[in-house]
């Protein structure tokens, strides 16, 4: 919406600084985005609350002049010369404005045409150039003519991008007049809130600026008496279904001539985004900005000629199967049943509220204007404007639900503007058919709600003293006020709904600024712990701890994306996806169900930034269920890392690169400060890993998740590099649910320890895990703890041999073990050993 | 043996000790002024002091001199071995301050060599600010409540008084699934629905985090995903002026103490009376900044106070019940925080940018 300060000024006195109105508006709802400012001197300052731009007038530079005579060029066809006037003497300027030309060589004129004129040294834009370029007028001589200064267009004083000739004022300008003076303007441009369509025009700022800053408001006055005779048997109305069109009124006014709209009119138009057409167009465009009723004027004679002669019925229905309209863009819209139609017995006229049809519309030659208001069912309107990407001013208010009262209150007014511009006569009265009469709400609200609600006492008269201003009618007995909404909005609910409504207009003209803050007094909610985010939250302290970096990344995808986690030539059974059905992007049309693919994205994009690289993700995935509406939302761990072991010094460079088990060290490291213990390892299978670098991490019987070395062919369907990328998915859920909800610790021991290092051979078969198992059930509880230090394999041993050495740590909490005790605990590791496994003491 | 004889020979072996003493004092002490590190010290005393020493081995031979000799030599004796063990002690000294002397004028490192960096991993930026606003907020007694990214059209619209062609529904460009009245959510909005009817009729004072999505064209300033966290507070007296109270105390602990806020009304369906809230720049301090487009204010949330449509659709029967809502950006804050210039930054996850933080 774009409000012209001068326009403003018609309906409420406002003289407050540029910014300070803006400020006015803003706290008001209505959000000033920008400020032009068109000709008035440009507010100071470094600082400004809002975006400002656009270019001054100065008094001693721009000016009225009258054009008294407009002479040719001695030796340019296409330039002319205007003998001029500019309050100070005569002048002669230079121009080649096409719009003059039919004056050249006229002699005198005998009604002199007034002119935005420049004089040497203004700063304006330059009207040849595209964008808005400013430039200083200098001393020229074009053609053996000197020239110094100039008669403007709209685009070099700022008003709009017009340039096809010089601005021709009102006869009525005064010349010599400061330009700034006589058309200086301000366009403040804000967005109209969904629920205050009633601000989408002038009248309606101009209404909530006067009740905040409580002034009288002035309504837009009829100036041209009504001489034609009644409209009543010119025109019919049929309406099919009130619902969807609950008032239609129609106007009529004969013998006018379109012609353009006088200067003002067409300025204050461009002012607030509408282009000019003609002088009866543009009384439709007026109107609707000034009062927000869209109108819509019909060739009447058009109409006359579709009924046969006769008077025309206007029929009001929904669009039959298969029907379609060209409207006025010349585009046809195939209709679906829930648009509204406007028609007349020979067939579709326009689209109800969105767009007039070709056919009937006023043009040059239009001499009788049937001028329509209606009231349309905004779902409706809403609905084609959506799935035929219609947009209009006069779709965009009715998609917001206008009052009804307007639609009498817009074709007055239309038919006022019409033949004060365009000439002709106004035929007495409406046709106006009001088949569902709009009922306004009356609210009942108490001082004690308002308190209750805003948290300050308000007295009962300055509510019913703020509402008034808004033009509800306020009646007050005893405690309850009584507040119906005036019949320009339909955005005040009934019953408590209507309560807030209320309740939200006197705290906006109260000023939610003028309200006090206040710590909430009410009694604190029984305390509930969020476990699942304590303990997720306390997961991602652990991993950074240990070394990894969180990502987080988007939870699109596709499913071809996620295919890559698999060898090209393993086949696996379609899964189900939570689908898009508007994705905005080729790569981005599933929800991903897994983290993994994600992760090793973000490997590929960082692999060649650091020598080391270790990341971690917690989030969801998204697995549709077989029979549910909504999917399930599982929370996984991601884990990957890659490169270099160490990070290399200025005096060290250790090199080694990361492999399964250093990612094995972070899982273990992880489950160990998450207290899980009894965890197991078994060899996995995973298709995202190399068949014997994957371990399945397991708590009982539960699967907490798998983790390994990239499979070569997996690896290969990503940009990385050389070193081996380790990765994991775990399941958090299953993670978490295995945290303990306490933990014991033991005593620090007192006695020493008696440490001892024993090698076994084994058969290659035989896993870590297992000689780990038996050493332990062997050592029992005075075995405090075993520590694999190497593993060898040579022709010492023999071939498919490998020989593991441990360090043991005995200890007694009881007591300093003798030689003796450690002994019999060592025969007795080693007989297991060589019992279960096989196994044969290194020596 | 003449008696004279014994004489004679007990003042020679007098002399000889004496002597012998002597030359063990003197040797001593001549070499002990030339050792200048703790371990020569350390030989010297095993030399001169310990079992083996010439010393030691009188005092333990003293037992075999003629009992008139015995204090004599054994005075003679000690006093040697106090003097040299004085002195040892003096010279353990000079030798221990020379060391440290040298020590200190010796070594010099060149302190702008860079230290060997520890491995340590990070938290995202948003999980930061996100555990800061939790924090925050649980000290004012708030709890966090999460819930589902997919959602339907009636948790996610419908109950949140945004019924199907609504204008209010513009506001919103939301992402449909192929399943009918399935989408992503569009705010955590619908999560005000689900705590409320899961809490009915308790009171409730909770922030509900995650991550929500928007049909959007991505871009510097605006991302496809995105977090959000709101706050609801439902109880039987609650009023507009605890949602102002409430909001300044949270800006104000995480923009600074001084921060001035301001409420500009706006219009959101779940809330009536609605508002936006602005905090004064605190890069500028309000004067006008780059940052603040030279207005001096920032906007961070929007909030208000509950619609009765929703309290009625939470299970609270709106003519006892009040309560207040608001919602902000955690991206957005993290931006004006630290300077981030381009909101892709956050999923894009290149760790030179993570490393930042
Ligand atoms: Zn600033």
């Amino acid at each position: 919406m774009q409000v012209p300060l001068s326009w403003l000024k018609d309906y409420v006195d406002v003289d407050l600084p540029i910014e300070e109105l803006a400020r006015v508006m803003t706290m008001a709802g209505m959000e000033v985005e920008a400020i032009q400012v068109v000709g008035l001197p440009m507010p100071e300052g470094e600082k400004h609350e809002f975006k400002i731009s656009g270019l001054s007038w100065p008094e001693d530079k721009f000016v009225v002049a009258q054009i008294n005579e407009v002479l040719p060029h001695p030796d340019a066809d296409r330039l002319i010369l205007c003998k001029l006037d500019d309050g100070q003497g005569e002048r002669t300027v230079l121009t080649g404005a096409p719009n003059l030309y039919e004056y050249k060589g006229t002699g005198p004129l005998d009604k002199p045409l007034k002119v935005a004129y420049a004089r040497l040294g203004s700063v304006l834009y330059d009207g040849h150039k595209p964008g808005w370029e400013l430039t200083k007028l200098k001393k020229a001589r074009i053609r053996g003519v000197v020239s110094d200064s100039m008669v403007c267009s709209e685009k070099e004083l700022g008003i709009s991008e017009e340039h096809e000739g010089v601005i021709i004022l009102d006869d009525d300008a005064p010349t010599g007049m400061p330009l700034a003076e006589y058309m200086g303007d301000v366009v403040y441009t804000f967005e109209v809130l969904p629920n205050m369509v009633r601000d989408a025009c002038i009248v309606g700022v101009a209404r909530e600026i006067a009740a905040v800053l409580d002034k009288p408001l002035r309504q837009p006055q009829l100036t041209v008496p009504v001489t034609g005779p009644s409209v009543e048997g010119q025109a019919f109305i049929e309406i099919t279904d009130p619902n969807l069109n609950p008032r239609f009124v129609l106007g009529l006014v004969k013998n006018v001539e379109a012609r353009p709209s006088p200067y003002w009119v067409q300025r204050r138009l461009r002012l607030a985004g509408t282009r000019p057409i003609n002088s009866i167009i543009d009384a439709t465009n007026y109107c609707m900005l000034e009062v927000n009723e869209p109108l819509h004027s019909f060739d009447y004679d058009v109409l006359v000629k579709r009924a046969g002669g006769k008077a025309p019925t206007i029929i009001t229905r929904s669009a039959n199967p298969g029907e379609s309209l060209v409207t006025l863009d010349d585009v046809e819209h195939k209709l679906e049943p829930y648009t509204i139609l406007v028609t007349d017995t020979a067939g579709a006229l326009s689209l109800a509220g969105i767009m007039g049809g070709l056919e009937s519309e006023v043009t040059p030659e239009t001499n009788n204007v049937l001028l329509e208001a209606a009231n349309w069912n905004f779902i409706n309107v809403r609905k084609t404007m959506k799935a035929d990407h219609l947009s209009s001013e006069a779709g965009y208010r009715f998609s917001r639900d206008l009052h009804p009262e307007l639609a009498p209150k817009g074709v007055r007014l239309g038919l006022d503007r019409i033949a004060l511009w365009s000439g002709g006569e106004i035929a007495e009265g409406l046709v106006d058919v009001y088949p569902k009469p709009y009922e306004d709400p009356v609210v009942e609200i108490t001082g004690e709600y308002v308190e209750r609600s805003l948290g300050i006492h308000i007295p009962i008269e300055m509510i019913v003293e703020l509402l008034t201003r808004l033009e509800f009618e306020c009646r007050v007995e005893g405690q309850t006020i009584f507040v119906k909404s005036p019949d320009h909005r339909t955005d005040i609910g009934r019953g408590v709904i209507g309560k807030a409504d209320v309740l939200e207009e006197v705290a906006r003209l109260y000023g939610f600024d003028n309200i006090p803050a206040s710590r909430i007094a009410d009694e604190l909610p029984p305390q509930r712990r969020n476990e699942s985010l304590e303990r997720e939250e306390r997961l991602r302290d652990v991993l950074a701890r240990l070394g990894l970096q969180e990502i987080i990344t988007y939870r699109f995808t596709t499913p071809e994306a996620e295919e890559r986690l698999v060898p090209p030539d393993v086949k696996l059974p379609p899964v189900d996806y939570v689908r898009l059905a508007n994705p905005i992007a080729a790569d981005r049309t599933v929800l991903r169900r897994t983290l993994l693919n994600q992760m090793l994205e973000v490997v590929e994009r960082n692999v060649r930034q650091r020598p080391h690289l270790a990341l971690f993700e917690v989030g969801a995935v998204f697995l549709p269920i077989e029979g549910e509406l909504l999917p399930a939302e599982p929370r996984r761990l991601a884990l990957a890392m890659t490169g270099q072991r160490f990070l290399p010094a200025w005096d060290q460079n250790l090199k080694g690169e990361m492999d399964f088990f250093d990612l094995k060290g972070v899982v273990e490291s992880m489950l160990a400060e998450l207290h899980i213990e009894d965890v197991t390892y078994a060899p996995g299978e995973h298709t995202s890993f190399h068949p014997g670098k994957c371990a399945n991490v397991w708590r009982g019987d539960v699967l907490l998740g798998t983790f390994g070395e990239l499979h070569p062919l997996v690896k290969e369907r990503f940009d990385l590099e050389k070193a081996p990328v380790l990765a994991a998915e775990l399941d958090v859920e299953a993670l978490l649910r295995q945290m303990p909800m306490r933990f014991e610790t033991v005593p620090v021991p007192v006695y020493p320890p008696v440490l001892e290092d024993l090698a076994v051979v084994v058969d290659e078969a035989t896993p870590a895990a297992a000689v780990l198992d038996v050493i332990r059930k062997a050592g029992g509880k005075l075995l405090e703890g075993v520590f694999l230090f190497d593993i060898f394999r040579g022709p010492q041993i023999g071939a498919g041999k490998k020989s593991l050495a441990y360090s043991l740590i005995y200890r007694s909490p009881d007591k300093t073990l003798s030689d003796k005790d450690t002994k019999k605990l060592r025969k007795k590791v080693i007989y297991m050993l060589e019992k279960e496994l096989d196994a044969k003491l290194r020596s | 043996m003449p008696e004279q004889d014994i004489t004679q020979n007990q003042e020679e072996l007098l002399e000889k000790l004496q002597q012998q003493l002597s030359e063990v004092r003197q040797t001593g002490l001549d070499l002990l002024r030339t050792l200048q590190d703790e371990e020569g010290l350390q030989q010297w005393r095993s030399n001169f002091l310990m079992r083996r020493a010439v010393i030691t081995e009188i005092m333990r031979n003293l037992s075999n001199l003629p009992p008139e000799m015995r204090p004599v030599i054994g005075q003679a004796a000690n006093k040697v071995k106090k003097e040299l063990e004085a002195r040892l002690k003096e010279r353990f000294a000079e030798v221990k301050q020379a060391a440290l002397t040298h020590s200190l004028n010796s070594e010099r490192l060149d302190v702008t060599l860079p230290g060997r960096k520890p491995q340590h991993g990070g938290l995202h930026p948003e999980t930061e600010v996100l555990r800061e606003i939790y924090q925050i907020f649980a000290e004012m007694g708030f709890q966090v409540y999460r819930s589902r990214d997919v959602e339907t059209d009636e948790y996610n619209f419908e109950l949140l008084n945004i019924p199907a062609h609504h204008p209010a529904r513009d506001m919103w460009d939301t992402f449909f699934t192929t399943k009918e009245g399935v989408v992503l959510r569009t705010h955590t909005s619908p999560g005000q629905i689900r705590v409320m009817r899961e809490f009915a009729p308790d009171p409730i004072r909770v922030i509900l985090p995650g991550m929500c999505y928007r049909y959007e064209q991505i871009s510097a300033r605006s991302e496809i995903q995105f977090h959000q966290v709101e706050l609801l507070v439902v109880g039987r007296n609650i009023t507009f002026g605890d949602l102002k109270g409430t909001l300044n105390d949270f800006v104000r602990r995480l923009f600074g103490r001084e921060v001035r806020t301001r409420l500009r009304p706006n219009h959101f369906p779940f809330t009536e009376p609605s508002a936006e809230m602005d905090v004064e720049c605190f890069i500028c301090g309000g004067e006008g900044c780059p940052v603040c487009k030279r207005s001096g204010w920032l906007e961070i949330l929007g909030c208000g106070m509950v619609h009765p449509t929703v309290l009625k659709n939470g299970g609270y029967d709106p003519e006892v019940y009040s309560g207040f809502a608001a919602g902000m950006g955690p991206e957005r804050i993290n931006m004006l925080r630290h300077k981030i210039e381009d909101i892709r930054y956050f999923w894009a996850n290149d760790v030179r940018f993570l490393e930042q933080f």
